[in-house]
Protein backbone atom coordinates (compact mmCIF):
# COMPACT_ATOMS: atom_id res chain seq x y z
CA UNK A 1 0.00 0.00 0.00
CA UNK A 2 3.05 2.38 0.94
CA UNK A 3 4.24 1.51 -2.07
CA UNK A 4 1.40 2.71 -4.41
CA UNK A 5 1.00 5.52 -2.28
CA UNK A 6 4.67 6.84 -2.99
CA UNK A 7 4.15 5.77 -7.00
CA UNK A 8 0.80 7.76 -7.45
CA UNK A 9 2.47 10.31 -5.26
CA UNK A 10 5.28 11.37 -7.23
CA UNK A 11 3.11 10.54 -10.79
CA UNK A 12 0.20 12.80 -9.77
CA UNK A 13 0.45 14.94 -6.52
CA UNK A 14 4.58 15.38 -6.48
CA UNK A 15 5.10 15.86 -9.97
CA UNK A 16 8.47 16.38 -10.31
CA UNK A 17 8.16 19.25 -13.18
CA UNK A 18 4.62 20.98 -11.59
CA UNK A 19 5.09 20.17 -8.11
CA UNK A 20 8.31 20.80 -7.70
CA UNK A 21 10.08 22.41 -10.86
CA UNK A 22 12.65 20.04 -11.73
CA UNK A 23 13.92 19.92 -15.16
CA UNK A 24 12.19 22.06 -16.41
CA UNK A 25 15.06 22.70 -19.01
CA UNK A 26 14.03 19.55 -21.07
CA UNK A 27 10.58 19.85 -20.17
CA UNK A 28 10.14 23.57 -22.25
CA UNK A 29 13.00 22.21 -24.37
CA UNK A 30 11.75 19.10 -25.78
CA UNK A 31 7.77 19.31 -26.10
CA UNK A 32 7.73 20.64 -29.36
CA UNK A 33 6.66 16.92 -30.83
CA UNK A 34 4.94 14.37 -28.86
CA UNK A 35 6.89 11.67 -30.44
CA UNK A 36 10.42 13.65 -29.26
CA UNK A 37 8.75 14.42 -25.44
CA UNK A 38 7.80 10.92 -25.01
CA UNK A 39 11.59 9.46 -26.54
CA UNK A 40 13.06 12.35 -23.63
CA UNK A 41 10.38 10.71 -21.24
CA UNK A 42 11.39 7.22 -21.70
CA UNK A 43 14.87 8.16 -21.55
CA UNK A 44 14.32 10.14 -18.60
CA UNK A 45 12.76 7.03 -16.95
CA UNK A 46 15.19 5.05 -17.40
CA UNK A 47 17.88 7.55 -15.63
CA UNK A 48 15.92 8.08 -12.82
CA UNK A 49 15.04 4.17 -12.01
CA UNK A 50 19.35 4.16 -12.19
CA UNK A 51 19.66 7.04 -10.47
CA UNK A 52 17.88 5.57 -7.91
CA UNK A 53 19.22 2.13 -7.76
CA UNK A 54 22.87 3.86 -7.47
CA UNK A 55 22.14 6.62 -5.18
CA UNK A 56 20.67 4.65 -2.67
CA UNK A 57 23.63 1.98 -3.02
CA UNK A 58 25.88 4.44 -1.96
CA UNK A 59 24.13 6.49 0.30
CA UNK A 60 23.70 3.58 2.07
CA UNK A 61 26.50 1.60 1.82
CA UNK A 62 29.21 4.45 1.62
CA UNK A 63 28.31 7.54 2.86
CA UNK A 64 26.07 6.75 5.95
CA UNK A 65 28.43 4.00 7.52
CA UNK A 66 31.47 6.54 7.59
CA UNK A 67 29.14 9.56 8.48
CA UNK A 68 29.58 11.52 5.29
CA UNK A 69 25.88 12.01 4.46
CA UNK A 70 27.22 16.53 3.37
CA UNK A 71 28.81 14.54 0.40
CA UNK A 72 25.93 13.43 -0.22
CA UNK A 73 25.56 16.29 -3.98
CA UNK A 74 29.05 15.78 -4.87
CA UNK A 75 28.99 11.68 -4.35
CA UNK A 76 25.49 11.55 -6.34
CA UNK A 77 26.85 13.67 -9.44
CA UNK A 78 29.63 11.65 -9.53
CA UNK A 79 27.92 8.22 -9.56
CA UNK A 80 25.08 9.22 -11.84
CA UNK A 81 27.12 11.05 -14.34
CA UNK A 82 29.95 7.92 -14.52
CA UNK A 83 26.77 5.71 -14.70
CA UNK A 84 24.76 7.59 -17.78
CA UNK A 85 28.01 7.52 -19.15
CA UNK A 86 28.51 3.73 -19.45
CA UNK A 87 25.38 2.82 -19.91
CA UNK A 88 25.61 5.07 -23.00
CA UNK A 89 28.71 3.11 -24.28
CA UNK A 90 27.24 0.09 -23.46
CA UNK A 91 23.89 0.98 -25.56
CA UNK A 92 26.04 2.37 -28.15
CA UNK A 93 27.60 -1.04 -28.42
CA UNK A 94 25.19 -3.61 -28.20
CA UNK A 95 22.19 -1.96 -29.50
CA UNK A 96 22.79 0.61 -32.04
CA UNK A 97 18.93 1.16 -33.05
CA UNK A 98 18.33 1.88 -29.44
CA UNK A 99 21.27 4.33 -29.39
CA UNK A 100 20.17 6.26 -32.44
CA UNK A 101 16.47 6.57 -30.32
CA UNK A 102 17.87 7.95 -27.70
CA UNK A 103 21.47 8.36 -27.77
CA UNK A 104 20.85 12.45 -28.10
CA UNK A 105 18.95 12.82 -25.04
CA UNK A 106 20.95 10.44 -22.74
CA UNK A 107 23.90 13.07 -22.35
CA UNK A 108 21.12 15.67 -21.34
CA UNK A 109 19.57 14.46 -18.87
CA UNK A 110 23.03 13.68 -17.05
CA UNK A 111 23.49 17.08 -15.56
CA UNK A 112 19.81 17.34 -15.13
CA UNK A 113 18.43 18.75 -11.73
CA UNK A 114 15.25 16.20 -11.79
CA UNK A 115 17.88 13.47 -11.42
CA UNK A 116 20.16 15.19 -8.73
CA UNK A 117 16.35 15.84 -7.29
CA UNK A 118 15.46 12.28 -6.83
CA UNK A 119 18.57 10.90 -5.36
CA UNK A 120 18.23 13.82 -2.65
CA UNK A 121 14.65 13.81 -2.31
CA UNK A 122 15.09 9.88 -1.67
CA UNK A 123 17.71 10.12 0.65
CA UNK A 124 15.38 12.76 2.59
CA UNK A 125 12.56 10.85 3.24
CA UNK A 126 14.80 7.92 4.30
CA UNK A 127 13.07 5.96 1.76
CA UNK A 128 14.29 2.22 1.81
CA UNK A 129 15.39 0.42 -1.20
CA UNK A 130 12.02 -0.79 -2.58
CA UNK A 131 10.53 2.65 -1.83
CA UNK A 132 13.40 4.37 -3.47
CA UNK A 133 12.85 2.32 -6.84
CA UNK A 134 9.31 2.84 -7.05
CA UNK A 135 9.91 6.68 -6.16
CA UNK A 136 12.12 6.52 -9.40
CA UNK A 137 9.85 4.97 -11.97
CA UNK A 138 7.08 6.92 -10.28
CA UNK A 139 8.76 10.30 -10.75
CA UNK A 140 9.50 9.31 -14.57
CA UNK A 141 6.11 8.55 -14.95
CA UNK A 142 5.16 11.49 -13.63
CA UNK A 143 7.77 14.04 -16.18
CA UNK A 144 7.06 11.60 -19.14
CA UNK A 145 2.78 12.35 -18.24
CA UNK A 146 4.31 16.55 -17.88
CA UNK A 147 6.12 16.59 -20.85
CA UNK A 148 4.09 14.44 -23.36
CA UNK A 149 0.73 16.55 -21.92
CA UNK A 150 2.82 19.83 -22.97
CA UNK A 151 3.86 18.36 -26.22
CA UNK A 152 -0.28 17.95 -27.04
CA UNK A 153 -0.65 21.17 -25.96
CA UNK A 154 1.84 23.07 -27.73
CA UNK A 155 1.28 20.92 -30.94
CA UNK A 156 -2.24 22.35 -30.81
CA UNK A 157 -0.82 26.29 -30.11
CA UNK A 158 1.22 26.11 -33.24
CA UNK A 159 -2.36 26.76 -34.79
CA UNK A 160 -3.98 28.62 -32.50
CA UNK A 161 -3.68 32.77 -32.85
CA UNK A 162 -0.95 33.84 -30.09
CA UNK A 163 -0.64 37.47 -29.45
CA UNK A 164 3.07 38.04 -31.14
CA UNK A 165 4.58 39.32 -27.27
CA UNK A 166 3.50 35.76 -26.16
CA UNK A 167 4.90 33.67 -29.02
CA UNK A 168 7.67 31.10 -27.70
CA UNK A 169 8.77 30.44 -24.71
CA UNK A 170 6.19 32.95 -23.00
CA UNK A 171 2.78 30.91 -24.04
CA UNK A 172 4.69 27.89 -22.95
CA UNK A 173 5.81 29.21 -19.72
CA UNK A 174 1.91 29.86 -19.57
CA UNK A 175 0.97 26.99 -20.51
CA UNK A 176 3.22 25.32 -18.03
CA UNK A 177 2.03 27.51 -14.68
CA UNK A 178 -1.72 26.67 -15.65
CA UNK A 179 -0.94 22.96 -15.91
CA UNK A 180 0.98 23.27 -12.28
CA UNK A 181 -2.31 24.87 -11.42
CA UNK A 182 -4.41 22.32 -12.37
CA UNK A 183 -2.27 19.53 -11.03
CA UNK A 184 -2.43 21.55 -7.60
CA UNK A 185 -5.97 19.70 -7.82
CA UNK A 186 -4.80 16.63 -6.88
CA UNK A 187 -3.22 17.57 -4.06
CA UNK A 188 -6.34 16.58 -2.07
CA UNK A 189 -6.62 12.92 -2.96
CA UNK A 190 -3.96 12.02 -0.15
CA UNK A 191 -4.11 13.25 3.38
CA UNK B 1 42.93 14.84 11.52
CA UNK B 2 40.52 11.28 10.78
CA UNK B 3 38.02 13.68 9.84
CA UNK B 4 39.24 14.96 6.50
CA UNK B 5 41.25 11.80 5.51
CA UNK B 6 38.33 9.56 5.43
CA UNK B 7 36.43 11.82 3.36
CA UNK B 8 39.51 12.54 1.06
CA UNK B 9 40.18 8.77 0.58
CA UNK B 10 36.43 7.57 0.08
CA UNK B 11 36.01 10.54 -2.57
CA UNK B 12 39.00 9.59 -4.57
CA UNK B 13 38.37 5.70 -4.32
CA UNK B 14 35.01 6.56 -5.64
CA UNK B 15 36.12 8.65 -8.35
CA UNK B 16 39.23 6.54 -9.02
CA UNK B 17 36.97 3.41 -9.07
CA UNK B 18 34.35 5.06 -11.46
CA UNK B 19 37.64 6.49 -13.62
CA UNK B 20 38.82 3.32 -14.25
CA UNK B 21 35.97 1.68 -14.67
CA UNK B 22 34.95 4.31 -18.03
CA UNK B 23 38.44 3.90 -19.08
CA UNK B 24 38.21 0.18 -19.34
CA UNK B 25 34.42 0.39 -20.62
CA UNK B 26 35.82 3.13 -23.18
CA UNK B 27 38.43 0.38 -24.95
CA UNK B 28 35.96 -2.64 -24.31
CA UNK B 29 32.86 -0.99 -26.15
CA UNK B 30 34.38 0.77 -28.58
CA UNK B 31 32.87 1.47 -31.69
CA UNK B 32 34.84 1.86 -34.49
CA UNK B 33 33.43 4.71 -37.13
CA UNK B 34 34.50 4.59 -40.65
CA UNK B 35 37.74 6.64 -41.01
CA UNK B 36 36.53 8.03 -44.09
CA UNK B 37 33.36 9.45 -42.47
CA UNK B 38 35.21 12.27 -40.93
CA UNK B 39 37.05 13.22 -44.04
CA UNK B 40 34.09 13.08 -46.14
CA UNK B 41 32.42 14.87 -43.53
CA UNK B 42 35.73 17.67 -43.81
CA UNK B 43 35.86 17.87 -47.86
CA UNK B 44 32.05 19.00 -47.38
CA UNK B 45 31.16 22.72 -47.16
CA UNK B 46 29.28 22.79 -43.72
CA UNK B 47 26.84 25.07 -44.82
CA UNK B 48 23.66 22.27 -44.11
CA UNK B 49 21.93 23.53 -47.03
CA UNK B 50 20.12 20.35 -47.56
CA UNK B 51 20.66 20.93 -51.56
CA UNK B 52 21.32 17.48 -51.77
CA UNK B 53 18.17 16.42 -50.47
CA UNK B 54 20.23 14.77 -47.25
CA UNK B 55 19.12 16.75 -43.78
CA UNK B 56 22.68 18.04 -43.85
CA UNK B 57 25.94 17.37 -44.63
CA UNK B 58 27.19 14.88 -42.10
CA UNK B 59 24.08 12.81 -43.67
CA UNK B 60 25.57 13.41 -46.80
CA UNK B 61 28.87 12.08 -45.84
CA UNK B 62 27.61 9.27 -44.21
CA UNK B 63 25.28 8.32 -47.80
CA UNK B 64 28.46 8.44 -49.48
CA UNK B 65 30.45 6.43 -47.87
CA UNK B 66 27.85 4.06 -47.65
CA UNK B 67 27.38 4.27 -51.67
CA UNK B 68 24.21 5.57 -51.46
CA UNK B 69 25.13 9.00 -52.76
CA UNK B 70 27.07 9.86 -55.69
CA UNK B 71 30.64 11.29 -54.97
CA UNK B 72 29.21 14.60 -56.96
CA UNK B 73 25.87 14.69 -54.80
CA UNK B 74 27.06 18.36 -53.08
CA UNK B 75 25.73 21.20 -55.55
CA UNK B 76 27.48 23.47 -53.72
CA UNK B 77 30.56 22.21 -53.54
CA UNK B 78 30.55 21.52 -57.50
CA UNK B 79 33.70 20.17 -59.19
CA UNK B 80 36.29 20.84 -56.60
CA UNK B 81 34.89 19.27 -53.74
CA UNK B 82 33.46 16.09 -55.95
CA UNK B 83 37.10 15.43 -57.08
CA UNK B 84 38.40 15.64 -53.36
CA UNK B 85 35.57 13.04 -52.32
CA UNK B 86 36.19 11.33 -55.05
CA UNK B 87 39.80 11.19 -53.87
CA UNK B 88 39.13 9.73 -50.59
CA UNK B 89 36.37 7.12 -51.46
CA UNK B 90 38.60 6.19 -54.16
CA UNK B 91 35.51 6.17 -57.28
CA UNK B 92 35.66 8.25 -60.30
CA UNK B 93 33.99 11.47 -59.63
CA UNK B 94 31.54 11.81 -62.37
CA UNK B 95 31.35 15.21 -64.59
CA UNK B 96 28.92 17.61 -62.73
CA UNK B 97 27.81 21.15 -64.46
CA UNK B 98 28.13 23.65 -62.39
CA UNK B 99 24.36 24.99 -62.42
CA UNK B 100 23.35 28.99 -60.78
CA UNK B 101 19.47 30.10 -60.09
CA UNK B 102 17.75 32.20 -63.19
CA UNK B 103 15.08 34.54 -62.43
CA UNK B 104 12.94 33.88 -65.37
CA UNK B 105 10.91 36.97 -65.47
CA UNK B 106 10.88 40.50 -66.43
CA UNK B 107 7.69 41.83 -65.07
CA UNK B 108 8.87 44.60 -64.05
CA UNK B 109 6.82 47.15 -61.16
CA UNK B 110 6.85 49.51 -65.43
CA UNK B 111 6.19 46.53 -67.32
CA UNK B 112 3.68 44.62 -65.54
CA UNK B 113 -0.30 45.86 -65.00
CA UNK B 114 -0.80 46.07 -61.50
CA UNK B 115 -3.94 43.91 -60.41
CA UNK B 116 -5.50 45.66 -57.55
CA UNK B 117 -3.56 46.54 -54.55
CA UNK B 118 -1.82 43.31 -52.17
CA UNK B 119 -1.97 44.05 -48.72
CA UNK B 120 -1.70 40.69 -47.13
CA UNK B 121 1.35 39.07 -45.57
CA UNK B 122 4.35 39.74 -47.53
CA UNK B 123 5.19 36.60 -48.77
CA UNK B 124 4.84 35.52 -52.38
CA UNK B 125 3.63 31.87 -51.45
CA UNK B 126 0.08 33.74 -49.55
CA UNK B 127 -0.11 36.60 -52.49
CA UNK B 128 -0.14 34.09 -55.10
CA UNK B 129 -3.42 32.21 -53.55
CA UNK B 130 -5.06 35.03 -54.30
CA UNK B 131 -4.19 35.05 -57.96
CA UNK B 132 -1.06 37.73 -57.03
CA UNK B 133 -0.69 41.49 -57.40
CA UNK B 134 -0.22 41.15 -61.43
CA UNK B 135 -2.25 41.11 -63.75
CA UNK B 136 -0.13 38.44 -65.33
CA UNK B 137 -0.32 34.86 -63.56
CA UNK B 138 2.50 33.48 -64.39
CA UNK B 139 5.39 36.56 -63.85
CA UNK B 140 7.22 37.25 -60.43
CA UNK B 141 5.28 38.65 -57.72
CA UNK B 142 8.30 40.37 -55.89
CA UNK B 143 7.67 40.02 -52.42
CA UNK B 144 10.93 37.95 -51.77
CA UNK B 145 10.33 34.64 -50.42
CA UNK B 146 13.58 33.30 -53.02
CA UNK B 147 15.49 36.52 -51.83
CA UNK B 148 14.66 35.06 -47.59
CA UNK B 149 15.09 31.27 -48.50
CA UNK B 150 18.93 31.68 -50.06
CA UNK B 151 21.61 30.59 -47.42
CA UNK B 152 24.37 32.35 -49.14
CA UNK B 153 22.57 35.56 -49.22
CA UNK B 154 22.99 35.26 -53.18
CA UNK B 155 20.20 36.89 -53.78
CA UNK B 156 18.24 40.92 -53.30
CA UNK B 157 15.81 42.61 -54.32
CA UNK B 158 15.73 45.20 -56.86
CA UNK B 159 14.12 48.79 -56.79
CA UNK B 160 12.02 47.57 -59.77
CA UNK B 161 10.22 44.65 -58.08
CA UNK B 162 12.16 41.68 -59.29
CA UNK B 163 14.70 39.87 -57.73
CA UNK B 164 18.52 39.70 -58.75
CA UNK B 165 20.80 36.79 -58.06
CA UNK B 166 24.65 37.45 -57.48
CA UNK B 167 26.46 34.93 -59.61
CA UNK B 168 30.28 34.64 -57.77
CA UNK B 169 27.62 33.86 -54.70
CA UNK B 170 24.68 32.00 -55.57
CA UNK B 171 25.87 28.17 -55.54
CA UNK B 172 23.38 25.94 -57.30
CA UNK B 173 21.20 25.19 -54.05
CA UNK B 174 18.09 25.13 -55.22
CA UNK B 175 16.48 26.68 -52.43
CA UNK B 176 14.95 29.58 -54.26
CA UNK B 177 13.31 27.00 -56.73
CA UNK B 178 11.78 25.31 -53.98
CA UNK B 179 10.71 28.95 -52.27
CA UNK B 180 9.15 30.21 -55.37
CA UNK B 181 4.99 29.56 -56.18
CA UNK B 182 5.22 30.60 -59.89
CA UNK B 183 8.34 28.59 -61.49
CA UNK B 184 10.19 31.93 -61.72
CA UNK B 185 13.54 30.37 -60.92
CA UNK B 186 15.49 27.71 -62.24
CA UNK B 187 18.42 26.42 -61.58
CA UNK B 188 20.41 26.68 -65.46
CA UNK B 189 24.24 25.58 -66.13
CA UNK B 190 26.28 28.95 -65.16
CA UNK B 191 28.17 28.85 -68.50
CA UNK B 192 24.45 29.50 -70.41
CA UNK B 193 23.62 33.04 -70.76
CA UNK B 194 20.50 33.42 -73.10
CA UNK B 195 17.56 32.58 -71.47
CA UNK B 196 13.87 33.17 -72.12
CA UNK B 197 12.26 35.69 -69.13
CA UNK B 198 9.16 34.82 -69.74
CA UNK B 199 6.84 32.32 -68.19
CA UNK B 200 3.33 33.35 -69.79
CA UNK B 201 1.53 30.68 -71.32
CA UNK B 202 -1.04 33.45 -72.88
CA UNK B 203 -1.91 33.87 -75.62
CA UNK B 204 0.11 36.75 -77.46
CA UNK B 205 -2.33 39.44 -77.55
CA UNK B 206 -3.36 38.66 -73.70
CA UNK B 207 0.20 38.57 -72.73
CA UNK B 208 1.13 41.86 -74.79
CA UNK B 209 -1.90 43.90 -73.20
CA UNK B 210 -0.53 42.94 -69.85
CA UNK B 211 3.18 42.90 -69.80
CA UNK B 212 5.98 44.76 -71.70
CA UNK B 213 8.51 42.52 -71.82
CA UNK B 214 6.07 39.25 -71.86
CA UNK B 215 6.79 36.38 -74.71
CA UNK B 216 3.82 36.89 -77.04
CA UNK B 217 4.98 34.06 -78.96
CA UNK B 218 5.50 35.63 -82.87
CA UNK B 219 8.29 33.05 -83.02
CA UNK B 220 10.97 34.94 -84.35
CA UNK B 221 13.59 33.19 -82.37
CA UNK B 222 12.18 29.84 -83.19
CA UNK B 223 12.51 30.92 -86.70
CA UNK B 224 15.85 32.11 -86.75
CA UNK B 225 16.99 29.64 -84.67
CA UNK B 226 15.08 26.55 -85.43
CA UNK B 227 17.55 23.92 -83.81
CA UNK B 228 17.61 26.01 -80.85
CA UNK B 229 14.57 27.54 -79.64
CA UNK B 230 11.20 25.94 -79.78
CA UNK B 231 7.98 27.20 -79.40
CA UNK B 232 5.20 25.64 -77.34
CA UNK B 233 2.14 26.60 -75.35
CA UNK B 234 2.79 30.19 -76.11
CA UNK B 235 6.09 30.12 -75.17
CA UNK B 236 9.68 30.02 -75.99
CA UNK B 237 11.89 27.58 -75.16
CA UNK B 238 15.73 27.17 -75.42
CA UNK B 239 16.39 23.45 -75.92
CA UNK B 240 20.36 24.13 -76.80
CA UNK B 241 22.00 27.09 -76.26
CA UNK B 242 24.86 26.15 -78.16
CA UNK B 243 23.38 26.10 -80.99
CA UNK B 244 23.34 30.09 -81.19
CA UNK B 245 26.41 30.97 -82.42
CA UNK B 246 27.86 34.06 -80.42
CA UNK B 247 28.67 36.17 -83.82
CA UNK B 248 24.47 35.78 -84.64
CA UNK B 249 23.70 36.61 -81.31
CA UNK B 250 22.33 40.60 -82.33
CA UNK B 251 19.38 38.29 -83.93
CA UNK B 252 17.98 38.10 -80.37
CA UNK B 253 17.53 41.82 -80.08
CA UNK B 254 14.54 41.02 -83.09
CA UNK B 255 11.96 39.87 -79.92
CA UNK B 256 9.63 42.49 -79.77
CA UNK B 257 9.16 42.98 -76.25
CA UNK B 258 12.92 41.64 -75.20
CA UNK B 259 11.86 38.56 -73.76
CA UNK B 260 15.12 36.61 -74.86
CA UNK B 261 18.21 37.75 -74.66
CA UNK B 262 21.42 37.82 -73.04
CA UNK B 263 22.01 37.56 -68.88
CA UNK B 264 23.26 40.51 -67.68
CA UNK B 265 25.94 38.81 -65.65
CA UNK B 266 25.61 40.53 -61.79
CA UNK B 267 28.38 39.61 -59.32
Amino acid sequence: MNLLLIFIGSVLINNFVLHYFLGICPFLGVSKKIKAAFSMGVAVTFVLVLTAVASWAINHWILIPYDLQYLQIVAFILVIASLVQFVEMFVRKTSPPLYQAMGIYLPLITVNCAIMGLALLASLKEYDFAETVVFGVGAGAGFTLAIVLMAAIREQLELADVPEAFKGAGIALVVAGIMALAFLGFSGMIK
Amino acid sequence: MTEILIPIVTMGALGLFFAVGLAFANKRFQVRVDPRLEKVAEALPQANCGGCGFPGCQALAEAMVNGKASAESCPVGGEEVARRIAEILGVEAGEIVAKIARVHCRGTLKAARPRGDYQGIPSCRAADLLGGNKECRYGCLGLGDCVRACPFEAMAMKEDGLPVVFENKCTGCGKCVEACPRNIMELRPAAQDVLVFCRSLDRGPIARKICDNACIACGICARDFPQAVIMENFLAWIVDDTKIPAERLSDLGKCPTGAIGRIERIR
